[in-house]
């Protein structure tokens, strides 16, 4: 319990930290590597929590895919970071006093309010106890059976932004030679083929 | 001292907090804005997990899987329209997308 207790504070503090790293950090490229550090983090909080599933999803897709994606899109643009640094500080009052109000708000929130007593006793999909069956298994179960449309549902959001983000960015340059293949089955040997009488001895 | 629902829950909420604070204090770089998003989001999902491990509800854990699909399919549109919008401006700060007038 002790050592749930240590690791909490580790993980919290670090998510934290890092996260504060993220929005403060004058390099992108730093910013990447603080939030791929939060993310980690997170999944630690998401494994003390007994979320095992979900902190090895936010670990492969976070940190090795969007994460990376940021990597790529923040290396691959030629811009100048330090000139859109300048006069950040401008918008510090603003933000702080929302982000206090905001934090205010939520601290508010907490500490007035209590979970109703007869929640827990009835919840819509009991979590089975960890002997029993694994947090994989409980949620595939789950997954698969009551949540199978909103899982699709999911599978088509995929979709649609894996083909709106090529649609997006591919671009078709002039001057490279393609393959057109309609063009390629159109063609007749009248099109293709000259037949030339070579006089003998005189070559073309 | 056990760690209980409400120490989860605050440090979602100061994740969330850092994100909104996030957006405000990169007014100008977009790429860092989206990073915010992601903290914002994340702040859910540890909000959602949190609830359904102390509340023994698996249903959190599916919406928190839910949530993080849209954020992928978010981060690949916003970060494809800025690669997009860099192509044809040679600028990602904000004040420069300002073509339609919105």
């Amino acid at each position: 319990m002790i050592l749930q207790t240590l690791f909490f504070y580790l993980f919290a503090a670090v998510t934290v930290a890092s996260a504060f790293m993220v929005i403060s950090s004058r390099n992108p490229v730093h910013s990447v590597l603080f939030l791929i550090l939060a993310f980690f983090n997170s999944a630690g909080l998401f494994l003390l929590l007994g979320a095992e599933f979900l902190a090895m999803i936010l670990v492969v897709v976070y940190v090795g895919a969007v994460a990376v994606l940021f990597l790529f899109v923040v290396m691959m643009l030629d811009v100048d970071f330090a000139e859109l640094r300048h006069g950040a500080l401008q918008y510090l009052p603003i933000g702080g006093l929302i982000g206090l109000i905001l934090l205010i708000e939520l601290v508010m929130v907490l500490g007035a309010w209590v979970i109703a007593p007869d929640v827990s006793a009835t919840p819509a999909a009991p979590i089975p106890p960890m002997g029993e069956t694994s947090n994989v298994a409980a949620l595939g179960q789950l997954l698969y059976t009551r949540y199978v449309y909103f899982f699709q549902a999911a599978g088509m959001v995929l979709l649609v932004a894996m083909v709106g983000a090529i649609v997006l960015t591919l671009r078709h340059k002039e001057g490279v030679k393609r393959q057109d293949i309609s063009q390629q089955v159109a063609r007749t040997p009248e099109q293709s083929i000259e037949v030339r009488k070579v006089p003998s001895r005189k070559g073309i | 001292m056990a760690v209980g629902l409400a120490h989860y829950l605050t440090v979602a909420a100061i994740l969330f907090t850092l994100g909104v604070f996030g957006i405000f204090l990169n007014r100008r770089n977009v790429i860092v804005i989206l990073m915010a998003i992601e903290l914002i989001l994340l702040a859910v999902n540890l909000n959602f997990i949190a609830f359904s491990a102390f509340l023994g509800d698996l249903v959190g854990q599916v919406f928190a899987l839910f949530v993080l699909t849209v954020a992928a399919a978010e981060a690949a549109i916003g970060l494809a329209i800025l690669v997009v919008f860099f192509r044809n401006r040679g600028s990602i700060a904000v004040q420069d997308i300002n073509t339609m007038k919105g």
